[in-house]
């Protein structure tokens, strides 16, 4: 078990820049997920902490050791491949026990690694078998398994579930956390699954071309994203963006939004002030916005229903509210339908303020955080 | 200007018992006959099939019944489409035509020495073009293919010229040496298709797991490429072991089996010549039988 | 280690450029040299005049180019039709794949030899249509009088032998079809005939050019089998070449000849790329 420090990793691509300049510091033991849309630079990142990417620049210092000149055999990692990556050739014993050949582990040994790394992931049974006579699934679970047989100081995984099906994914999310967490190694894991990241990550690093846009544990990323991308990106449904004017409402603060009424504030929005009359963009989550019955209040906003998706365990509201689309959450079995006019209050200390133009998070002055 | 409306759970539909899928009533239905229509159609394309697969292998058949023919029927006429019997005699009078054997362990020993060098220089490069990016890649891709748009005539003459400077003309090895030139991009582009259908996830699982870049090569990619790169070489042995024109312009007092019998083609009794195509044949069909399963792989990925 | 990693597909390459730099490059540029020369080394145009004034000239290209125009379009139609007798995956596909390919590793000269096993006069063609009683004297099939009966003889032997390749070719890229398509085709009513038209034949349009221009560089090249079955009933261009390079022993002629051969070639694959342009976003 060992820190990852990455200083200033640059890898180019032709003209394209994978990895833009990230640094990046996992703490020993942390469970760190790399988190963006396909061609963000992730996977790269995550093969040049393995060796398997020559960087242009930068430093990658395991444990203390700087390994950036090392081939991928002398850094003791250990990585799981989105393709699992199992020797088709040889047996699952042999699969699992292939590191430890390499590094001459003794006999005795082997065999009560192989063992304990295959019944950790319960494949003890199929330890004899070849790769093409089991399922994926398990042939996941070999891949694992020939990881931690290593005992690694550092794990990598490249998207290792996105090869199973929807509910044996669900399955192995669960019982990766409940593993990695047992070890406890330092795991860097790669995912373009925002629910994966959420669920599994100590912290989460949001990232797009080639750069990390916002670091944080999951809760942090999901309620105060730093821009539009993240919250959109995170979450679903993604976080509603709404085009508002503040105004001085005599009674306080409000938002405007165009034909849709103007939101009351209150003491969590104060140091909005100095924004009077200025556009801002109101992020919220679909679940922080209340449908609330119209007394004729003031301060809260109006729209039409378009859509109504009942999903079980919530209904899901698709409303249009001056020229925005609005997804909000509401319990299910509510007694309303597509062209019902509703009445609606975000929960204003859950919403976040971002600039119009730049589509970045207003910095919050200290004293209001 | 909103009609107020409650925001209770709405009132539940109705009452109904749990709905199960609706229960079919009845006997099942009958099992559905082929219809004649349906049947006809299959039928077609089986004849088709059928059509197409007598011209190929009745002739085959036929050349067969011709070098087993006894020596007794062999003016029978009409021919018998069975033979009375399987004989050899045509087959040991061909074998037993002066130089006839020496030619065919020529044609092998030439068929081992053009595996040797076209695999030996051809399977880096393939493996080469299947695993790296580098410069030139598209270029030497493209080199390799435009070779195959040259005629064998081409080569062999100034080649022939070049062998009677250095000593190597009626050798072996010369023939050898253009057959490498034929084999060589196709050794080149069957190999690297090889390399390719293997993927290089395994050999980085391997590196990380504690190999050398040549460690995961040897154990993970080679023992995997192994049938394909042998089934590579099995047919570079048969384009040496076809090749007639080349031969026939390089050898002359020491010709392979194509060329010996090319020569002697005008004036060789036609039993002799039937046993002649036999005896070229039967390595041919026992080839294609061991790389059957490579066929599609070898040639169809070998286009891109 | 860096710039270690990056030699290694050079070194890789490099054997086999060499080799052919040597046994290709060098043998091509010789040819031409030859070609463009007199036996005695000087330059001049006399080896290319000695060929086109050589009364065999006429007769060997135009039956070369001949057998080129009949068998292409035959071996096309047989492949494809082996093509997508394979793709309907009738039972035992791979045992009528297997008989389809069986020819691919038979030589020319076998091939051209088991052909005379069933024209010759006292053949398998003539016992059967005789035992048949579809006829009363066997026909005279290779007889050097009749030149078009001999093309005609070659022209099957060719197709029988070398439609394999094509064939293999085509299933490939036929394979790489999704079936989507065809059933997409079929459930908005097209034929068969209307699918091979409209869907397989545009989407095969890759394979259809590597097949072709494969096929014709080694018409071009016929020689075993034509020997095999005419003789000297007639000739073919790449017996010009081995017969002024063997028993006239002037290479430069035979020279000039290889380069009509390689002029041919080229221009018959120019004209393919032509008239059956890819694009780019069809290649793979």
């Amino acid at each position: 078990m060992s820190e990852i420090r990455l200083e200033r990793i640059v890898k180019t691509f032709k003209d394209v820049r994978a990895v833009d300049d990230v640094s990046l510091t996992v703490a020993q033991g942390e469970f760190m997920v790399l988190l963006g849309p396909s061609g963000c630079g992730k996977t790269t990142l995550l093969r040049s902490i393995a060796g398997l990417e020559d960087i242009d620049a930068g430093r990658v210092v395991i444990g203390g050791r700087d390994v950036t000149e090392l081939p991928p055999r002398a850094r003791r990692v250990a990585m799981v491949f989105q393709s699992y990556a199992v020797f088709p050739h040889m047996s699952v014993f042999e699969n699992i026990a292939f590191g430890l050949r390499m590094s001459k582990v003794e006999k005795t040994t082997l065999t009560r690694r192989v063992r304990s790394a295959a019944e950790l992931l319960h494949i003890e049974a199929l330890l004899d078998r070849y790769p093409s006579q089991v399922s994926g699934g398990q042939r996941q679970r070999i891949a694992v398994a020939r990881a931690i047989a290593m005992e690694p100081d550092v794990l990598l995984m490249d998207e290792p579930l996105s090869n199973l099906d929807a509910l044996l994914r669900l399955e192995m999310r669960a019982e990766l956390k409940r593993l990695l967490n047992e070890i406890g190694s330092t795991t860097v894991y790669v995912t373009h699954d925002q629910v994966e990241a959420m669920s599994m990550g100590d912290r989460i690093a949001v990232m797009r071309a080639g750069r990390i846009l916002q670091l944080g544990d999951p809760l942090t990323i999901y309620q105060t994203p730093v821009d539009r991308f993240v919250g959109g990106f995170i979450g679903s449904p993604p976080m509603n963006f709404l085009p508002a004017t503040v105004r001085d409402g005599g009674d306080g603060l409000r938002a405007e939004v165009q034909d849709a009424g103007s939101l009351r504030l209150d003491g969590t929005a104060a140091w909005l002030t100095g924004r009077i009359g200025q556009a801002v963009t109101m992020g919220v989550r679909a679940e922080d916005i209340d449908v609330v019955e119209d007394g004729g209040a003031d301060g809260v906003l109006r729209g039409r229903i378009l859509v109504v998706e009942p999903l079980g365990s919530h209904d899901l509201l698709t409303v249009r509210l001056g020229e925005s689309r609005l997804k909000v959450a509401t319990r299910p079995g509510i007694a309303l339908r597509a062209d019902d006019p509703v009445v609606l209050r975000p929960q204003v200390e859950r919403l976040v303020w971002l600039d119009p133009e730049s589509d970045r998070a207003l910095e919050r002055p200290a004293s209001a955080a | 200007m909103t009609r107020a409306h409650t925001l209770e759970t709405p009132p539940t539909t109705p009452a109904r018992a749990l709905d199960g899928p609706p229960v079919p009533e009845g006997p099942p239905p009958p099992r559905r006959k082929h219809t004649w229509r349906r049947l006809g159609n299959q039928a077609l394309w089986y004849a088709a099939a059928i059509v197409l697969a007598l011209f190929i292998a009745l002739p085959i058949y036929l050349i067969f019944v011709s070098a087993v023919t006894p020596e007794a029927d062999r003016y029978t006429y009409p021919k018998a489409i069975v033979p009375s019997a399987l004989s050899f005699e045509n087959i040991s009078f061909f074998l037993r035509a002066s130089g006839v054997v020496d030619a065919f362990w020529r044609s092998c020993i030439v068929g081992i020495i053009t595996i040797v060098l076209a695999l030996g220089i051809g399977a880096p490069a393939g493996y080469a073009i299947a695993r790296y990016v580098f410069r030139g890649r598209d270029a030497y891709r493209l080199v390799i293919l435009a070779t195959r748009a040259f005629p064998v005539v081409i080569l062999s003459i100034p080649l022939a010229v070049l062998y009677r400077q250095v000593g190597i003309n009626d050798s072996v090895l010369g023939v050898a040496l253009m057959h490498t030139t034929l084999a060589l991009p196709f050794t080149v582009l069957i190999t690297s298709s090889v390399f390719v259908s293997i993927p290089r996830d395994l050999e980085e699982a391997a590196q990380t797991l504690g190999c050398s870049p040549a460690q995961a090569f040897r154990r993970i990619s080679l023992p995997l490429a192994l049938p394909g790169l042998t089934a590579a070489a099995i047919f570079t042995w048969v384009l040496s072991w076809n090749d007639v024109f080349a031969a026939a312009i390089l050898t002359l007092r020491n010709p392979t089996l194509p060329a010996r019998i090319l020569s002697s083609l005008t004036q060789a009794p036609l039993h002799f010549q039937f046993a002649a195509a036999f005896v070229m044949l039967v390595p041919s069909l026992v080839v294609i039988f061991i790389i059957r399963r490579y066929l599609l792989g070898l040639w169809g990925r070998v286009v891109k | 280690m860096t710039k270690r990693r990056n030699l290694a597909p050079w070194l890789l390459v490099l054997p086999s450029a060499l080799y052919l730099a040597v046994f290709f490059a060098t043998p091509m540029a010789q040819s031409f040299a030859l070609a463009l020369q007199d036996s005695a080394g000087s330059w001049s145009l006399e080896s290319v005049q000695l060929m086109l004034g050589d009364p065999d000239f006429g007769r060997a290209v135009s039956a070369t180019l001949t057998l080129l125009v009949l068998v292409i379009p035959i071996q096309l139609a047989l492949a494809l039709a082996m093509a997508i007798v394979i793709n309907k995956r009738l039972r035992g596909t791979s045992l009528w794949l297997y008989c389809y390919a069986l020819p691919l590793a038979i030589s020319e000269l076998a091939a051209g030899i088991v052909w005379v096993s069933i024209f010759t006069q006292r053949g398998w063609l003539n016992s059967i249509l005789q035992s048949l009683g579809i006829l009363d004297r066997g026909v005279i099939w290779m007889s050097g009088e009749s030149y078009w009966m001999l093309i005609g003889i070659i022209v099957v032997a060719e197709a029988w032998r070398a439609t394999s390749i094509m064939m293999i070719i085509l299933v490939a890229g036929l394979q790489s079809i999704p079936d989507e398509y065809l059933e997409a085709a079929e459930v908005y009513g097209a034929s068969l005939w209307q699918r091979i038209r409209r869907v397989i034949l545009p989407m095969l349009r890759p394979s259809l050019q590597v097949a072709l221009i494969l096929r014709v560089i080694l018409a071009i090249q016929v020689f075993a089998t034509a020997v095999a079955l005419a003789g000297t009933g007639l000739t073919v261009m790449s017996q010009q070449a081995l017969d002024w390079a063997n028993d006239i022993d002037n290479d430069n002629v035979a020279a000039a000849w290889a380069g009509l051969m390689l002029v041919i070639s080229l221009t018959a694959t120019v004209g393919i790329l032509w008239l059956l342009p890819v694009r780019e976003e069809q290649r793979q």
